[in-house]
């Protein structure tokens, strides 16, 4: 279903939008300014991930991702298998976030907070996940500057690096994240939002939301499959 | 901001899009298991990571409901982060020379 001036040829839209005392986005400030937000937090990411493979590919090898990541389950080997139930987590949470920005437009209140509590639940859920795996890696003497003998990252120095600031990164970001959801949600249950007549900050904090599950999708894709 | 309150997608959608973003988890994890070549691998991975991310930011972002001033301010500025790849890369694959040269 597109907007209706999708179907405006270019030129009128220019005029009609840009030629002062308009909305040329159509949007609320709040809401270009976390679009905003995510903008310049996509280029961190992006400067992120660019330096990571930078390293990676200066440094000529780097450890299997298939076999850190593994678990051992039952006594047998699972390639990845935390990284898939870590993005299964992340995506679900994405789901519930989208129901509770659902719930929200149409002025449900119960229903907006129970979605945004799962959602905040999801999102613990994950940083559970990652502080699991963290502590193994640590556990197995993985640092930052440093790779100990005998280890599969043995010879990569920037392995640790890389790992620690790219999901530090995120993780912060979904720490931030259940935090900034909690707030609202906790708002929402007061009736804040009923009495201003606007449930617009629930969608503005599902925008950012959905945004770390994005930048989820290329650290999964780059870091951990490729 | 009533307006854009009224234009939202039934839940349908969102319940389709999530499936989609299942299903697209679940393919870039067994390609994975497959153990492709890498660079066929990596061609793969991309396209499904870009998939996933085209759908959470039209739908579930919204964008596609958004005015088109908006969704070319978003996404053309994008590009700066491929063109600092594509400027980064060279410097790598120079530094992977010289350490199998020296």
């Amino acid at each position: 279903m597109p907007s209706e001036t999708q179907a405006v040829p270019l030129e009128e839209v220019l005029k009609s939008d840009w030629g002062g005392g308009k909305s040329p986005f159509g949007i609320s400030w709040g809401k270009l300014m976390m679009w905003l937000f995510i903008l310049s937090d996509a280029f961190i990411f992006g400067g992120l991930l660019v330096g990571y493979g930078a390293l990676r590919v200066s440094s000529g090898q780097w450890p299997e991702p298939e076999k850190i990541f593994a678990l051992h389950l039952f006594g047998r080997e699972m390639p990845l298998l935390l990284i898939a139930v870590m993005t299964f987590i992340l995506v679900s949470s994405s789901g519930w976030m989208a129901l509770a920005v659902h719930a929200a437009y149409e002025r449900d209140r119960q229903r907006t907070v129970r979605y945004l509590l799962l959602t905040c639940l999801f999102g613990l859920l994950f940083l559970s996940c990652q502080a699991y795996e963290w502590s193994k890696l640590i556990h197995e003497g993985l640092r930052p500057w440093f790779a100990p003998e005998h280890s599969p990252f043995y010879g990569v120095r920037n392995f640790g690096a890389c790992f620690f600031t790219l999901t530090g990164f995120h993780g912060l970001h979904i720490l931030s994240g259940v935090i900034y959801l909690s707030v609202i949600a906790a708002r929402v249950a007061k009736g804040v939002y009923e009495q201003r007549g606007s449930y617009e900050a629930v969608e503005i904090a599902g925008l950012y939301w959905h945004f770390v599950d994005l930048v989820w999708v290329f650290i999964f894709t780059f870091f951990y499959l490729l | 901001m009533t307006q854009s309150e009224t234009k939202h997608p039934p839940v349908k959608v969102y319940l389709t899009v999530w499936f989609w973003l299942f299903v697209l988890s679940f393919t870039a994890y067994f390609i994975d298991l497959m153990h492709l070549s890498f660079w066929l691998s990596a061609v793969l991975f991309t396209c499904v990571a870009l998939l996933k991310a085209g759908l959470i930011a039209a739908y579930f972002m919204h964008l596609r409901f958004e005015k088109l001033n908006l969704v070319y301010t978003i996404l053309v500025p994008l590009i700066l982060v491929v063109a600092l790849a594509a400027g980064v890369l060279p410097d790598a694959l120079s530094v992977l020379l010289h350490r199998h040269l020296f």
